[in-house]
């Protein structure tokens, strides 16, 4: 019982961060159709901006936290004015290809300027290296602030979509883009501004990797990424409460998986979830399986 | 006219012998060493380590006055840490060169595709830190003109499992085990089998690949079960992580490594307090209290300005060890260092006293460093 407890909790914090991840995906698929390939490797710059500020100019926590939320939230809209927006009438193949390309560029000059070794955060003090003990389940000071800032920021996001006139737009654009326009929306900025809220909770999720497991490297976005992905399509694809549940539950059952011994089919598992929700219920849990108008 | 032929024959030949022994006598007041190194590209720090160690060693015989008055010239490429081009400088150092031995490369894999070069031209290549098993020798037998001076991974295994059942007296082992990577195999099933002969058991063993960094599912896991040591043959990347989250769930047992561990980012990623009773095989240590050691840190230190690495140590002992055997060769030439290579007896190096086996393996003590704190903090010495 006590090993469950501890699996659960194991499976919460991994599941904060590929939920956070998949929020950014889901966000910018449901508003323009694109699955942003390059989103996982924001996550990445997100943790070196937090190393930069916690490492070498020696910030606190959440001062560090707020610099790469920024910096994250800046890097997604420029990469989607240079990258995306050219290509928003163009097929959707093209821009899949963009995405790809994106992605690589990130990663390859993140390693041309920080080599590709692994890089550490400086050793946590006070409250953030306590641990707390309930009989035998351990709980890291860490995993606790994990699954305390997800939670605020899935609340204010939701906040965001469902109570502000931006959120409005948002919702309007995802829905139809071109009524939208008629109705006076500006898309392109409702658009920006979603690239901007993914970004920053990536930007979020990758200074709390780089916290949690104190280990950062270029491609450290991939294997998350791919998994976030997964945890979107799991939840249903542009659904922003199905890429949470969808992180929840992929961070659940790869701990799980791996706690039973399994732990080198852990990732086949994720990716044999991704068939089975793709062959059973292509629009994932949440979603209404609407056919799509021709 | 006869006489007079036989005469200007005479000094005409005198006068060939004369010029033949004159370049020949050039010649021989060096003794070529060929250097093939990884100075750039993925792996360069282990070369650029190696020759450090190299060039110190050859500086200090130098100074002593050479090989039975002969002064070491060592000729040295960068091989970029590229198996084809290790294999292209030993042809070029052996063939154009004339060296008489090829020190390097540093790793297994590019140090192997040097040898059927050595073996053709019957010189000998000798790594400091080639540990994979099948490099001096494999189905076919024994790779004439290849040496180490370093352990394999199958000893280094063997080690750990001694060093758990006789230092530590650990019964029950659990492997958490890198499993994608032959160094990592190796080292699981040379562990593995001595452990259990010497009357332990394996309560379990977990698997990750290189990359990973979450094993607090698999941790949770083992810890509801009934062990006394863990094993963790990999790298430091993330054996870093796994003692870090190991020791956060409150599991203290000894935790055992092999010289995979060795890296200051160990210490970064697992942070000091978690790396206390743990244990790791090395080649050598600067808190070895030997006089060897003592010296060859005192001269390395002057030298360089810093504390020396295992691969300092290698390279060192490397150059040392050669040197040794064209002083007791017959004559220099490939053939006869090989045979003088061969017969090594108790060379007592920085890394450990050596004697070199049939299988052109050294056998000799396995250093394992206890860290506490972060810190190296004792020595000891594992015997096979």
């Amino acid at each position: 019982m006590e090993q469950l407890l501890q699996q659960i909790v194991n499976g919460i914090s991994l599941g904060s961060i590929y939920a956070l991840i998949a929020l950014g995906y889901t966000m910018v698929y449901g508003i323009i159709k694109l699955i942003n390939f390059a989103h996982c490797d924001i996550y990445m710059i997100g943790a070196y901006v937090g190393y930069v500020c916690m490492a070498k100019l020696g910030l606190g926590f959440f001062p560090s936290l707020l610099a790469s939320m920024l910096v994250c939230t800046l890097l997604g809209v420029a990469i989607e004015k240079i990258a995306y927006k050219p290509l928003r009438n163009a097929t959707r193949i093209a821009a899949l290809i963009t995405a790809i390309g994106v992605s690589l560029f990130l990663e390859y000059t993140t390693m041309f300027f920080a080599t590709a070794n692994v890089r550490t955060y400086p050793p946590m003090t006070g409250f953030m290296a306590k641990t707390f003990k309930m009989g035998n389940v351990v709980i890291s000071a860490q995993q606790i602030l994990i699954a305390i800032i997800t939670i605020i920021l899935m609340v204010l996001l939701q906040l965001i979509v469902k109570k502000t006139r931006i959120g409005k737009a948002m919702r309007a654009v995802s829905l139809d883009k071109d009524a939208a326009e008629l109705m006076g929306i500006n898309a392109d900025s409702t658009i920006s501004f979603t690239f901007a809220l993914g970004s920053a909770l990536a930007g979020a999720a990758g200074i709390l990797v780089g916290v949690y497991y104190n280990s950062i490297n270029p491609l450290m976005g991939v294997l998350p990424g791919l998994k976030a992905f997964v945890a979107a399509v799991f939840g249903g694809i542009g659904i922003i409460p199905g890429a949470m549940l969808g992180g929840y539950l992929i961070g659940i059952i790869e701990t799980f998986v791996a706690g039973f011994g399994y732990s080198m089919y852990r990732d086949a598992v994720v990716f044999a979830i991704l068939i089975l929700i793709l062959i059973l219920r292509p629009a994932g849990l949440l979603g209404k399986n609407t056919g799509e108008k021709v | 006219m006869k006489k007079y032929s036989v005469i200007f024959m005479l000094l005409l030949s005198m006068l060939i012998f004369a010029s033949c022994s004159q370049t020949a006598s050039t010649n021989q007041n060096v003794i070529k060493i060929g250097v093939n190194y990884e100075l750039s590209g993925g792996v360069a720090t282990y070369g650029q380590s190696s020759v450090e160690g190299i060039e110190l060693a050859v500086e200090q015989i130098n100074q002593a006055g050479g090989i039975n008055g002969k002064k070491i010239q060592l000729v040295k490429y960068d091989n970029k840490s590229d198996a084809s081009e290790a294999t292209t400088l030993a042809t070029r150092l052996i063939t154009q060169d004339k060296v008489v031995a090829v020190l390097g490369p540093a790793t297994s894999g590019a140090f192997m595709a040097t040898i059927p070069v050595a073996n053709q031209n019957k010189v000998p290549v000798i790594s400091g830190s080639a540990t994979a098993d099948n490099v001096t020798v494999d189905d076919k037998g024994v790779k004439e003109y290849a040496f180490r001076i370093c352990f394999t991974d199958s000893q280094q295994g063997r080690a750990v499992a001694k060093f758990a059942l006789e230092n530590l007296s650990s019964k029950k082992a659990v492997i958490i085990m890198d499993s994608s990577s032959d160094y990592a195999k190796g080292l699981a099933e040379a562990f593995t089998s001595t452990f259990e002969a010497g009357g332990g058991t394996i309560v379990a063993q977990e698997a990750y690949m290189a990359g990973d960094t979450d094993f607090n599912a698999v941790l949770t896991s083992i810890k509801g079960k009934d062990f006394d040591v863990i094993f963790i043959p990999g790298y430091y990347n993330e054996a870093g992580l796994i003692i870090k989250q190991a020791r956060a769930q409150g599991i203290d047992v000894p935790i055992l490594g092999a010289d995979g561990f060795d890296s200051p980012k160990l210490a970064e990623l697992a942070g000091a307090e978690a790396l206390n009773n743990v244990y790791f095989t090395n080649h050598y240590s600067s808190v070895d209290s030997s006089s060897v050691v003592a010296e060859f840190v005192e001269a390395f230190k002057t030298k360089y300005k810093k504390e020396p690495d295992a691969f300092n140590a290698l390279g060192y002992d490397l150059a040392k060890f050669v040197a040794d055997a064209l002083g007791r060769a017959e004559k220099i030439d490939g053939e006869s260092l090989k045979k003088a290579l061969e017969t090594t007896k108790d060379f007592e190096g920085v890394t450990g006293t050596m004697s070199v086996d049939e299988n052109h393996n050294v056998v000799k003590d396995i250093i394992v460093i206890e860290l506490k704190d972060g810190q190296q903090y004792k020595t000891y010495r594992v015997t096979e």
